[in-house]
């Protein structure tokens, strides 16, 4: 939240550095004492877990890119020698491929809170349009770096997903096939799409960086939303960042870090397709061509949909509706917890994602076909027109009348309390 | 397959610890699929690692009767004396590898000239090239063995099912000419000759000569062979755990303290 600065230089460099590059300013006003609802619960934390897996996938992919060989002829090989000849190399990979499961995981979570608490209305469109330009971004580089392994499901995946743009010779004859063709630099996926997609996947990290940055910028106006979605009203309703959510942060951050490393060191292959370590091979097309995980919810949408063109427009639809969620919802309070309508259609919302990520695993056939397109259905209905028509409908529960009270109860309504014990209280340790 | 594993990862959503160890039974479940139990095996999760023996006895299989079609081209014979792997003694990997005719050179004279193998030497692969192994093979591919136990659903599992699964075709099963029939295999017909019958390849140490015996120590030697870190990342793995525990404990205490100062002033105030 915007407040006044209380950073006061001692030392004589930092009074010199404060009228230059008033950096240590920043980290004191933004992240030590920035006012935080004092009520935010762990599902608030997902946001520092994925600043902490951004950073823990860039490691770990700038040292496999010391070792990868970004061609068609020595990528699934080097692949190899990064397992078993590079030291700790096998480490480094399974991170690097079990993190960008657990990287969605979190996306998920951070964008159903967002959804839920209703952290996208006003004055934080901007920060939830970044978001989901993140999201956007984060599935491009998923998609390249999943390629780079060029066995037969990366090869194939390419193929498919390439392919969808050739959908455009529908509309202007001749404009998909040399789109498609301009991407691949060739006549079918090759060496030169592998290379392009290699320096496209060492780039896009960066631009996710920027664009993070500009997202806690984004934050930092209005501050957080809380589980209320009852503003800031007074200074009792905040505690400083620091240290009450650095450690509640950290302390989700471990407990992220369990689930994290069981996956990494018991079962690092369960979440990705046996057919991978096939290497690439043109001429043959495995049985069932199916993506990582993380994106089945978007493949049943896209063969849900009868025509090809449809149906890429559906699958990129399931992600563009999020940018105008802000202008969609019509409700005039944020948090679904006082919405006793919208409530069930949340729920119902969040069953149709798994069930739609099932659904992506099956043959888009018989009973999968006839539920994958119900659920195609209600995934664009309850943007389109649930969140616009239940809002105007629905008569909230009655809210708490600040963040304090709604932690403290009536208590709260007594006066006003000297603010809470920061970082360089040293009683408060006692 | 995908469906368990986004299930799965739908679950990670709730759950705050996934448990490890699932050989899926695969299409076994729609019935008319194909038959693959999971075994025991000395390696399973979380803390299993490799016999020493099975995976001695599994590499004889291999060079006795699987490496007279198939290749393991990221192997290396250096690599069987590996700990956590064969861990044969360094001796024995230089007599190994001593054993074979390596194409070397070219020399100062720009001739090519046959050496015997070193450590370093990769197996040696029966066929020029994947043409010459068709020829050979009635027009089928004898696939590289090197990372077969994480190519296929199933994994080991799926090996032993598969090397154990000939039999005789069932009535009316329309078996095409030189093709087999196996209960493992996706559509049950299969080019691969059965390859192991009792005392093939003879044991040393005490183990009984038997089919089953042969395709449990080659199957585990193949989970070696594609895995050949299990054992570490198994250890590695043990560490990192009990230092996480340890530190989310630490973490949750120090996170209550913290949260404790201001639960203290709240009712400092309002007492």
């Amino acid at each position: 939240m915007a407040h006044p600065s209380t950073y006061k230089p001692t030392s004589g460099f930092g009074k010199w550095i404060d009228t230059r590059l008033p950096f240590p300013r920043v980290v004191h006003d933004q992240f030590m004492v920035f006012p935080t609802p004092r009520n935010l619960n762990y599902w608030w934390t997902f946001g520092g877990i994925l600043t902490f897996m951004l950073v823990l996938q860039m490691m770990t992919g700038i040292v496999l890119a010391m070792h990868y060989v970004p061609s068609a002829d020595g990528a699934f090989d080097s692949v190899e020698k990064i397992m078993r000849d590079v030291n700790w190399g096998w480490l480094l990979r399974y991170a690097h491929a079990v993190g960008a499961s657990m990287f969605f995981v979190a996306v998920f979570i951070h964008t159903f809170r967002g959804l839920y608490y209703g952290s996208y209305k006003a004055p934080r469109e901007v920060l939830w349009i970044l978001g989901v330009l993140i999201l956007l971004l984060m599935i491009a580089t998923a998609f390249m770096g999943y390629s780079l392994v060029w066995g037969q499901m990366s090869f194939w995946a390419v193929t498919v997903i390439t392919n969808l743009f050739s959908s455009l010779d529908s509309l202007i004859p001749g404009l998909g096939t040399t789109l498609v063709e301009w991407i691949w630099g060739g006549f079918a996926v090759g060496g030169p799409t592998l290379n392009r997609l290699y320096s496209l996947h060492y780039l896009l990290p960066f631009v996710i960086a920027g664009v993070v940055i500009l997202h806690i910028w984004a934050l930092h106006v209005p501050g957080n939303n809380n589980p209320t979605g009852v503003d800031v009203k007074t200074e009792r309703d905040t505690i400083p960042f620091h240290p009450y959510y650095s450690i509640k942060d950290g302390f989700a951050i471990v407990l992220f870090l369990i689930v994290f490393a069981a996956l990494l060191f018991y079962v690092p292959n369960y979440l990705s397709h046996p057919d991978n370590y096939i290497p690439a091979n043109p001429l043959q097309t495995p049985p069932h061509i199916v993506p990582e995980w993380y994106f089945l919810p978007f493949y049943a949408i896209l063969r849900a949909i009868p025509s090809k063109l449809f149906g890429v427009i559906g699958m990129l639809g399931a992600i563009a509706v999020l940018f105008i969620v802000p202008w969609l919802d019509t409700s005039r309070i944020r948090s679904t917890s006082y919405r006793p309508i919208y409530k069930w259609f949340f729920w119902l919302f969040v069953i149709t994602c798994i069930a739609l990520g099932y659904l992506g695993a099956q043959a888009p056939d018989g009973w999968y076909l006839f539920f994958g397109r119900a659920f195609t259905i209600y995934y664009f209905a309850f943007f389109l027109l649930i969140m616009p028509i239940v809002g105007l409908i629905e008569r909230p529960k009655k809210l708490p009348g600040s963040i304090t009270q709604s932690v403290l109860g009536s208590q709260a309504s007594k006066p006003p309390s000297p603010p809470p014990p920061g970082p360089d209280d040293r009683e408060g340790l006692a | 397959m995908a469906m368990h594993r986004f299930l799965m990862a739908a679950g990670l959503l709730t759950s705050a610890f996934a448990v490890p160890g699932m050989a899926v039974a695969e299409e076994a479940a729609n019935g008319h699929g194909p038959v693959i139990e999971a075994q025991e095996w000395s390696f399973a999760p979380p803390f299993g690692g490799f016999k020493q023996g099975q995976l001695q006895r599994g590499y004889r299989v291999y060079k006795d009767i699987c490496a007279s079609c198939h290749s393991m081209r990221f192997l290396s014979f250096r690599n069987l004396a590996e700990v956590g792997g064969p861990h044969f003694s360094p001796a024995a990997v230089e007599m190994l590898a001593s054993q074979v005719q390596v194409t070397d050179g070219p020399d100062a004279k720009g001739e090519m000239f046959q050496r015997p193998g070193r450590p370093s030497d990769r197996f040696p692969s029966r066929f020029a090239n994947d043409e010459a192994a068709r020829a050979a093979n009635n027009g089928a591919l004898p696939p590289d063995l090197s990372l077969m136990a994480k190519a296929r659903a199933g994994g080991a599992d799926y090996l032993y099912a598969l090397l154990t699964g000939y039999q005789q075709a069932p009535a009316g099963f329309d078996l095409t000419q030189g093709m087999q029939y196996n209960t493992a295999f996706a559509g049950h017909q299969i080019a691969m000759p059965n390859p192991l019958v009792d005392g093939i390849v003879p044991y040393t140490d005490g183990t009984e000569p038997t089919v089953d015996n042969y395709a449990k120590d080659v199957s585990a030697f193949l989970m070696w062979s594609a895995e050949p870190t299990l054992e570490e990342r198994h250890k590695v793995g043990a560490r990192v755990m009990i230092f996480l525990f340890v530190f989310a404990f630490i973490m949750f205490l120090a996170k209550r303290a913290v949260w404790e100062r201001l639960h203290r002033r709240d009712h400092s105030h309002t007492a």
